[in-house]
């Protein structure tokens, strides 16, 4: 099994007609997603490489099915795009836009939790989600995960992610789903959503899980953790030598005061029972060796 | 971006904010010429983003003109925690009968804003957090709902601020909170809020951080960029369009994707080297990005060897590769890189660069070994 998404996710991508759009997009179709659709306004009707473009939202889930939505677009239109698709009838978004200021995002998050309690949004900034041989969507390259399983993968971060797929993959370990929750102040999915959809999952044995500096999930997680999670967990923390005050690279992950280090993410994970690792290296091996032993 | 007092206070009267009246002077003659038109007494105020400016001697309070110009000639060109003073904020002085604290930023755990309102202002708000969290009245505002006059007149009585400035307060509040919003900030702060012994209330300081993903939709925030005080290589960095943090290791890194680029700077230390700066290339390295990072990363004196780590998912390494190859011809790098390629073509890729390996062109198979070998030659 695998959470949130699988081969009968039928997906649309808003902004398929965009230069990003159409490049992810096919690239998702090429994996096996059935990517059944594209939304752009004004250009209804036409298609891109044989898929089908609606002018909404609405008319691609009434002519489809979908079921999920692939968001893709410039950072301006982004928070408008989410809540076309939620009202659209899909109940599963992610956005990989990076860039949304912090009010867009706060502002969609609790509309979405207000008005459209079951929809789930992944993201914004983040790239995406991939249930190895089911189904992908996002821009993780999908050759480098491994379908089958036992490892269920939550990040906060895009390139470390592949890293931790990498790592397991040359092992030979497989993986159930691979979810990157992004970096920005308020992404809709966070790491407990994942932690408890993987401990509910049957086929996830062990989880990952990668955080980094800024904000208060990885502590969060812990706490959750050490009271309901059975399953292994691994975790990597970066940004150890990040200086307080400055955003490194995500809007999320920045150091305020002496609130949001890596070095008390780390000790809360260790407290609740998590194998902390110092690189990304040590937590593929540390999961390996965990795995073998299952 | 952070803002300059004078410029949160310029920003705060956009949203009709009470700010005492002054202005902005960069030499002595200026300073004279606000105090003459706001009125005496008034406040020299050194215009630097840092703390505690007050106990280095960066606030000054002046009755006459003498005053004026000897606290501005004295102030303009101090240097306050590393931060030289070039601007200086003139305003009338206010008599102060109480301070209050009052501020709006995102409370990240809950996605919901956060008001928070103290009786007790003028010290940090994070010493009045310890040693009587009870004097904070903290306040989650959903941002689909927002903060109305009604909900501001309930929290002000909540914090205990005196009768007398509960309405003013308020009113005050609901635009500090408009600001908040439509400016676009990720903080704006007021410390203190005072009342003065007339009764009128009005906020002697402004700190507010505006967030930089908004940009697009506020053209007025060009002359604060223009008037940010950036590291050189910072600044030749963003010209580039890079994502680059200065910092004082031997080490430079270049990698794609920022947690990649965080976690090089960890294994560098953990390997006993310490990092020149943070850059991340981002998604598309291709060659024109590589040749700028270099170059950027050639411009540090401290750089002693270079490390790019990269894991190609969406960027394919062969391409990658190629841009190092650019990069070298078309500018002269003064320390040897040792590379890490990975992922997507990660093969083709260092195939590319096998000719071309020498002592100062190096390639390693893993994160680990690359930081080792990056470190060993910083430190020889």
């Amino acid at each position: 099994m695998s959470i949130f998404v699988d081969e009968n996710t039928k997906v649309i991508v808003q902004g398929l007609t965009g230069g990003q759009g159409r490049f992810h997009g096919l690239r998702n179709r090429d994996y096996g997603t059935q990517i059944v659709g594209g939304v752009t306004p004004g250009k209804g009707g036409t298609d891109v490489d044989g898929v089908p473009v609606f002018n909404s939202v609405k008319e691609a889930v009434d002519a489809t099915g979908a079921t999920a939505s692939f968001v893709v677009v410039p950072p301006k239109f982004a928070a408008a795009a989410i809540m076309e698709a939620a009202e659209g009838g899909i109940t599963f978004i992610v956005c990989i836009t990076e860039g949304i200021p912090a009010h867009d995002e706060a502002l969609t998050y609790n509309r979405l939790v207000e008005e459209f309690p079951g929809v789930r949004l992944l993201g914004p900034n983040c790239p995406g989600i991939i249930s190895p041989g089911k189904c992908n969507i996002g821009i993780t390259s999908g050759d480098i995960a491994l379908p089958g399983g036992p490892v269920g993968i939550v990040s906060r971060s895009g390139t470390l992610t592949y890293q931790a797929l990498h790592e397991l993959s040359q092992q030979g370990i497989g993986q159930t789903t691979c979810v990157g929750i992004g970096g920005d102040p308020v992404p809709g999915t966070n790491f407990i959503d994942c932690l408890e959809a993987f401990q509910a999952d049957p086929d996830t044995k062990a989880v990952m899980m990668i955080g980094e500096i800024g904000g208060s999930e990885e502590e969060r997680a812990a706490e959750w953790i050490k009271a309901n999670m059975t399953k292994p967990v691994v975790a990597y923390i970066a940004g150890v030598t990040a200086p307080a005050g400055r955003k490194m690279g995500h809007a999320g992950a920045i150091i305020s005061g002496s609130k949001g280090t890596a070095q008390a993410k780390m000790e809360a994970l260790a407290a609740a029972g998590v194998h902390v690792c110092q690189n990304p290296t040590e937590a593929g091996e540390k999961m390996v060796d965990i795995v073998r032993a299952l | 971006m952070d803002l300059f007092e004078y410029q949160g206070k310029q920003y705060f009267a956009r949203f009709g904010i009470a700010v005492s009246p002054g202005d902005v002077a960069d030499t002595v003659d200026e300073a004279l010429a606000v105090a003459e038109r706001v009125g005496y007494p008034v406040v020299v105020k050194a215009q630097v983003k840092v703390g505690g400016r007050g106990k280095a001697g960066g606030v000054k309070l002046a009755a006459s003109a003498d005053e004026v110009r000897e606290h501005a000639g004295n102030i303009l060109g101090l240097d306050i925690k590393g931060h030289v003073v070039k601007r200086l904020w003139v305003e009338r002085a206010s008599d102060i009968a109480k301070e209050y604290y009052a501020s709006f930023t995102l409370d990240r755990p809950n996605k919901v804003h956060l008001g928070m309102l103290s009786a007790q202002g003028g010290v940090e708000i994070e010493q009045v957090a310890e040693e009587n969290p009870d004097a904070i009245a903290f306040l989650s505002i959903d941002p689909v709902v927002g903060l109305d006059l009604a909900t501001a007149r309930r929290w002000v009585a909540e914090a205990n601020l005196d009768e007398v400035a509960r309405d003013q307060a308020a009113e005050l509040l609901v635009k500090l909170y408009t600001c908040y919003v439509e400016g676009d900030c990720d903080l704006a702060e007021v410390n203190p809020l005072i009342l003065t012994p007339e009764g009128t209330v009005h906020a002697l300081d402004a700190k507010v951080t505006l967030d930089d993903n908004a940009g697009y939709r506020h053209p007025e925030w060009d002359e604060y960029r223009a008037t940010e005080t950036e590291d050189p290589r910072e600044k030749l960095a963003k010209e580039k369009g890079l994502n680059y943090i200065g910092l004082d290791g031997t080490v430079g890194i270049i990698a794609n994707g920022a947690g990649l680029a965080m976690s090089t700077l960890d294994v560098v230390n953990q390997v006993g080297g310490s990092a020149a700066n943070f850059l991340d290339i981002g998604g598309g390295a291709n060659a024109d990005v590589m040749a700028a990072a270099l170059e950027v990363i050639n411009s540090d004196p401290k750089v002693k060897s270079i490390f790019v780590n990269i894991f190609g998912g969406i960027t394919r390494v062969d391409e990658v590769a190629r841009g190092v190859l650019d990069a070298l011809a078309r500018v002269d790098i003064a320390s040897p890189i040792v590379l890490r390629l990975d992922g997507t073509n990660a093969v083709e890729g260092r195939a590319i660069l096998a000719d071309h390996l020498n002592e100062n062109l190096i390639t390693e198979p893993t994160m680990l070994d690359a930081a080792r070998r990056a470190v060993g030659l910083a430190n020889a």
